[in-house]
């Protein structure tokens, strides 16, 4: 098996530290911010505007934690059916709902022997600006 | 006594390909090879209409399209991705995981946890099913998981009891390490039965089995005998090497000892009626330790004259005059079966001249009528399915142009 060591091409500085270092911080990561579950965490991508009033629009990507519990008011990716959806759960009293987020799309009711299962939970939309 | 689980994931691809594409479960699925070959991955639903592990594709078209059987090609980057997923999660159990294949892994469990919480943070976390058994013994945990693979919950810790019963049935060639020589063998003594196996005396064992069989026979025993060791050797190959009498110097020397290696392994490889999808060497020189050269071969073989030669260019990449060479040798690795290739085109028996002839033929016929014609003969009828990976689903979790499009 390879060793790997790592290899600093420009060299590395010796001599006296900076009084800056004490205070050196990482610069900040996105993928730090957004993905706290890597081995649940996976990225899918939208279509339609059922979930508009959520901020999400054709073309986005979203960030999927699976590993996370969803709550009332989750957004969740979701299968109903058999088929993909993402919208967000609601709960009143005992029944629980796939609710949308766009007045034309009425909320959708999840029965005890409905085929429902949640994939994950939506917990970062990605929308590009340009 | 120690307690070791062997994770192992049911179905692995096919069990990748549900995760985006759920409407595959509950469905028969098969997988693929590289080529599109052959078949190297079944759902149980694929498995219970006979198709066996290996099969050539042509041969099975016709049944899987009146069962509707669905077809994926391999898709390696979702299957290494998600595999990667899996085994950092068992890490989060216990740090010293061992990754025994893509989708094996044996993971020390003294006081760790509860398998059933491991199986279901998986599941919940990748979409993977996982099977786990827990025992004693790295041979006797993967007893375990097959069984645990039966079960509705998917684990299995059997107790020192219920796994003797079990090894009072076992056949031999169920048991880790223990190949179809091994078993033809110990059936012509006898031994039919992993408690037969393990009730020989040690001194037969030795004698017989060598050292592995030995150690075999006291892992059945419950007493670990095999290292877990940091890098387990890859599943599905086949090693040959050799620590020398008197060091090497020489290149001609080395590159003899490897022509010998190479020989070997493809010798083994026709006796498992396998053949090797790439070749890697080693040599250990006393000056600068261990180094290695991979090269993959054009195409899966047991050919001997082939891996001599790939053994000898991947030679001529590490050589380095001066040093002394203590110890080489030579992986054979990602082993396929013989059916799903052409049998007999390139079977040892032929002698080279005439393996030559063969394939001048090959390819003056192939130069003359396209490649398609003789390719095609291989693959047989296609019945519409394309060849090379034209089903391969999208790589979903390594292609930013590939992800999962929901509609919503």
């Amino acid at each position: 098996m390879a060793l790997k060591i790592p290899f600093y091409p420009e060299g590395v500085a010796a001599g006296f530290p900076s009084a800056a270092d004490d205070h050196l911080e990482q610069s900040l990561d996105l993928h730090e911010l957004m993905v706290k579950h890597p081995e649940a965490t996976f990225y899918v991508r939208v279509e339609g505007d059922s979930m508009e009033g959520a901020g999400m629009q054709t073309g986005d990507i979203l960030v999927v934690d699976r590993s996370l519990q969803a709550h009332p008011n989750s957004i969740i990716v979701a299968l109903l059916n058999g088929e993909f959806t993402v919208k967000r759960l609601t709960v009143k009293g005992k029944q629980h709902f796939l609710t949308a987020e766009h007045p034309a799309y009425p909320p959708i009711e999840i029965s005890e022997e409905a085929d429902f299962q949640i994939w994950g939970v939506v917990t970062y939309v990605i929308h590009r600006a340009r | 006594m120690s307690s070791i689980a062997l994770v192992d994931c049911n179905n692995f691809f096919v069990s990748c390909e549900r995760v985006f594409d759920p409407s595959l479960i509950g469905r028969p699925v098969v997988v693929l090879s590289s080529n599109d070959g052959c078949i190297i991955a079944r759902s149980n639903e694929a498995k219970a209409l006979g198709i066996p592990m290996g099969a050539p594709l042509f041969e099975w078209a016709d049944l899987m399209e009146r069962h509707k059987v669905h077809v994926c090609s391999s898709n390696f980057p979702l299957y290494g991705d998600l595999s990667h997923r899996v085994m950092r999660i068992l890490t989060h159990f216990n740090p010293d995981i061992e990754i025994y294949s893509v989708d094996e892994a044996f993971l020390a469990m003294d006081g760790v946890a509860d398998p059933q919480v491991i199986r279901d943070k998986v599941l919940q976390w990748t979409g993977i099913p996982v099977s786990i058994g827990v025992a004693p013994t790295k041979t006797l945990a993967k007893v375990a998981t097959k069984k645990a693979k039966k079960r509705p919950n998917g684990v299995f810790t059997p107790t020192l009891d219920e796994l003797s019963t079990i090894l009072e049935t076992l056949p031999v060639s169920d048991i880790w390490g223990i190949g179809r020589r091994l078993t033809r063998f110990l059936a012509k003594k006898g031994i039919f039965t992993a408690a037969q196996l393990r009730d020989q005396e040690d001194i037969w064992l030795k004698k017989n089995l060598s050292i592995t069989g030995l150690r075999t026979a006291w892992e059945l025993r419950g007493q670990p005998s095999l290292p877990f060791d940091e890098e387990p050797p890859a599943k599905q190959s086949i090693m040959t090497s050799r620590s020398f009498g008197r060091p090497l110097l020489a290149h001609e020397e080395l590159a003899e000892a490897l022509s010998a290696f190479a020989t070997r392994g493809a010798e083994k490889l026709r006796e498992e009626e396998r053949l090797a999808n790439w070749l890697q060497i080693f040599v250990i020189t006393k000056e600068e330790g261990s180094a290695y050269a991979f090269t993959t071969l054009p195409e899966p073989t047991s050919y001997t004259p082939t891996l001599i030669s790939y053994a000898k260019q991947a030679l001529q990449t590490l050589y380095k005059p001066g040093l002394t060479y203590k110890k080489a040798g030579i992986l054979l690795g990602d082993l396929v079966p013989e059916t799903c290739y052409q049998r007999g085109l390139f079977m040892q028996n032929r002698d080279t001249a005439q393996e030559r002839k063969a394939m001048d033929l090959l390819d003056h016929a192939n130069e003359k009528f396209g490649y398609d014609i003789l390719h095609f003969a291989a693959v047989g009828v296609t019945h519409g399915w394309k060849r090379k990976s034209e089903l391969k689903s999208p790589s979903y979790t390594t292609n930013w142009n590939d992800l999962l499009t929901i509609r919503i």
